[in-house]
């Protein structure tokens, strides 16, 4: 169960931003921006000619300690961030995979929209349920 | 509470107000205050003197209230004159209660004096419009705590068009009591909205039933989405959509499907979103993609985020594209959506496409749609109403891609004008049956041209390839020879008819026959010599079949190619014998029949001869086996006497 989940276009601006209301949303906007740069960091490391066969999913890019951080880009740079808290021992990375790639799907699916425009923020609302169904569920 | 707010403008009377006035007041006066100026007037007067410096409501807002109350505008005059707004030159605190407590008492009935509101006065109805989005009316004792939707409204451009249906509304909405205050809303008054229909069916039906509300209450809770539809169409639907309502609730106490009534479609408005679909994508069976959908509902003068929803909702497979029923599904939910109901959380059922394709399958709509539907009318008692409002919406629909026709004069909708309305009033209004037809014709052949496409290219490639390719391929194999060319052409369409069945078979055959005698004489010349023969004798017999005077040339150039000349006369005779033989059968009427018997018999022959090349190549290469199996084992042995010897 997530923390925050992000998208960021391509462009390094924000397209979705969500994290549980609890605690100090500001933080987790700070965590998520200064993971950028090594999101930017891994995909230079794999090189320009492995563009086809690099992974999209990045794995771990910083722990930090309440919190640890995972990447996931996409081919079109468009990058997904998922902020855990680090007590959760129980997450694997098998986990985290699957959520990345149902954000993946889902992203797909409001990209499919006509109406939505590539670059606006994303309002959909089968994207927020299953965006809610990955966060930790607050009560 | 009551506030004797007299003192404040000096000679107002004083005003006694009921806690619900109270609260409505205040929060209305909130709303102009604070919509104009930053300060908005909390709290009720307490009797104290009214300092122009303190809050007051802005003139715009408070006039747009009070023309939103739908009374005339002399009225209007006399009551912003009684309540001292005009002396005193701005809107106070008690000049707007005042004010609103005399429109109520106008909206009564009850003449416009001082007098009258010291008497107990319903709150009084706003139809509004606020830019900030809604406002809610509550009444909780008259009004059961329905809570009022007011949609933003388009410019004012619409007031000819709204009083037309104004007028219509008033005629069609006989059920109305006159408590409604019908006299409170005369057609030249220009801002009508959703909630004056509302309003009007509420006090109306205050009398006859809370249950309409109760059907309207899962259905159409009005949210807080902005809705953006054009204030004429949705109010007359709305009127129309409430009345059969009502009426339906009076009629049965009903089932469970009546959640999903807003959500089911019925045959005529089937019948209009398919024609929508063929105009948009004449192939009913395909889907219309993303953008040309995009372009065709953004028409429809809804927001894009609700647009987007919508979609969203419809798109069952997240493709990108509609097919029928999810355009159906589609259109459904825009027709609901200016019609007031607030989007489903869901796709509904009955709008899923499986049920749409289920309850509609494709042969009504390609075919018989108009039976279906004539069948379907009387069929339908219960939803009778429904049929008369979705007629109603159905035409309303046909001015769907131009709800305002005053408004905007864009090309866009004037194309669409002219494309889209052409072929609506004849399928709505018109008699639908022509246009069915021929859409149901055109539908028919598309559907069969479908299927059987296989069907027929094999038919026609049976028909043309029978006899050229083999020859020709034959003679090319062996030797340019125009002559076989030339000769061959002219029995060519002689010989179409009756070698449907054998010619495709043989194309590959000619090819290993001709090559391989030529390659294998070298190495196996007696192996040849009978069946190469047996070669020669058939397609010398075959191509005898089809010309005579060719078979002496063939004779000769396949007697040349060999090179072997004892084949000649055994040849010569055998081809002669079937020359002769097939001479006769040729002028008589049973040419087709002996000439299919040739070809198969010739087919047989070449099956044979093929048969004769495997077997000569599987012999050949068993042979090269064995020589390589030995050469192996010699090497092995070399292998062995060099290797030093330890086996132990």
């Amino acid at each position: 169960m997530a923390v925050c989940i992000a998208v960021i276009a391509k462009e390094n601006y924000p397209l979705y931003i969500r994290s549980t209301p609890t605690e100090n949303e500001l933080k987790f906007h700070y965590m998520v921006h200064t993971s950028l740069d090594v999101v930017d960091e891994k995909i230079s490391a794999m090189g320009k000619a492995l563009v086809d066969q690099r992974e999209l999913y990045l794995g771990l890019l910083y722990p930090t300690e309440d919190y640890k951080v995972y990447g996931y880009v996409t081919n079109s740079k468009v990058k997904f961030v998922m902020v855990v808290d680090s007590s959760n021992t129980a997450l694997r990375d098998n986990e985290i995979r699957s959520m990345f790639r149902k954000l993946h799907n889902s992203y797909t699916d409001v990209m499919c929209n006509p109406f939505y425009n590539p670059g606006d923020r994303i309002q959909s609302r089968a994207f927020e349920n299953m965006v809610t169904s990955m966060m930790i569920q607050v009560c | 509470m009551e506030v004797a707010a007299g003192g404040g403008c000096g000679t107002g009377p004083p005003l006694l107000l009921s806690d619900s006035e109270q609260q409505c007041y205040s929060e209305l006066f909130a709303r102009c205050a604070g919509a104009a100026s930053g300060g908005p007037g909390p709290g009720p007067p307490e009797g104290t003197r009214v300092a122009p410096g303190t809050a007051t409501a802005a003139a715009g807002p408070v006039a747009d209230l009070f023309r939103a109350s739908q009374l005339p505008p002399e009225t209007l005059h006399q009551i912003t004159e009684l309540c001292g707004a005009k002396r005193v030159g701005y809107f106070g605190p008690t000049q707007f209660y005042v004010a609103l407590k005399l429109i109520a008492a106008a909206q009564s009935g009850l003449p416009v004096r001082t007098e009258s509101i010291k008497c107990e006065l319903p709150l009084p109805r706003f139809g509004m419009s606020k830019s900030d989005g809604e406002i809610r009316f509550g009444n909780p004792a008259e009004l059961h705590g329905k809570k009022v939707q007011i949609p933003y409204l388009p410019t004012e451009k619409n007031s000819h068009k709204r009083m037309d249906d104004e007028d219509k509304q008033e005629s069609q909405s006989p059920t109305m009591s006159p408590l409604a205050s019908p006299p409170s809303s005369p057609p030249h008054y220009q801002r009508v909205s959703l909630s004056h229909g509302y309003s009007k069916l509420r006090s109306s039906t205050e009398q006859m039933h809370p249950a309409p509300y109760e059907t309207r209450q899962p259905i159409g809770q009005p949210e807080g989405s902005s809705s953006e539809g054009p204030g004429a169409k949705p109010l007359r639907r709305q009127a129309s959509l409430i009345r059969s309502f009502s009426v339906e609730r009076e009629l049965q106490d009903n089932n469970s499907n009546y959640p999903d009534e807003p959500w089911r479609i019925t045959e005529e408005q089937r019948e209009y979103y398919v024609n929508q679909f063929r105009s948009l994508q004449p192939d009913p069976s395909s889907f219309i993609s993303g953008s040309v959908a995009k372009n065709f509902f953004t028409k429809s003068k809804l927001s894009i985020p609700e647009l987007s929803y919508i979609w969203e909702l419809s798109d069952a497979d997240c493709d990108g594209a509609l097919t029928l029923p999810e355009f159906c599904a589609a259109f459904h939910l825009i027709v609901a959506r200016k019609n007031g109901y607030p989007l489903p959380e869901g796709l509904p059922p009955t709008l899923q496409p499986e049920y749409l394709q289920a309850a509609f399958p494709k042969s009504k709509w390609e075919c018989a749609i108009f039976d279906s539907y004539s069948e379907s009318m009387p069929a339908n008692q219960q939803p009778c109403d429904l049929n008369r409002m979705e007629k109603t919406s159905a035409k309303d629909m046909a001015d769907f891609p131009v709800p305002t026709q005053d408004v905007t004069t864009g090309d866009d909708k004037q194309a669409l004008k002219s494309t889209v309305n052409e072929p609506l009033p004849k399928d709505v209004a018109e008699d639908t049956a022509t246009s069915k037809d021929c859409y149901s014709l055109k539908a028919r052949p598309r559907s069969r041209s479908y299927s059987s496409t296989s069907i027929e290219e094999t038919m026609k490639r049976g028909e043309d390839p029978p006899t050229p390719p083999p020859r020709p391929q034959k003679t090319h194999s062996r030797a340019s020879s125009l002559d076989l060319n030339k000769v061959f052409q002219p029995s060519v369409p002689a010989a179409n008819s009756g070698l449907l069945h054998a010619p495709p078979a043989l194309p590959p055959r000619p090819c290993p026959t001709q090559s391989e005698p030529v390659s294998e004489a070298d190495l196996h010349p007696q192996l040849n010599r009978a069946p190469s023969q047996a070669a020669e004798s058939s397609p010398a017999k075959k191509d005898a079949i089809h010309a005579q005077p060719p078979s002496k040339p063939i004779r000769r150039k396949f007697r040349s190619e060999n090179q072997t000349t004892e084949n000649q006369e055994p040849a010569a005779a055998v081809g002669g014998a079937a020359s002769a033989a097939m001479v006769k059968p040729h002028p008589t009427v049973q040419k087709q029949s002996s000439k299919q018997k040739k070809a198969i018999q010739t087919a047989i022959r070449k099956n044979k001869e093929a048969n004769a090349v495997l077997a000569r190549l599987n012999s050949e290469l068993q042979q090269q086996l064995k020589e390589v199996h030995q050469e192996r084992i010699a090497l092995e042995n070399q292998l062995e006497q060099l290797r030093p010897v330890t086996v132990l």
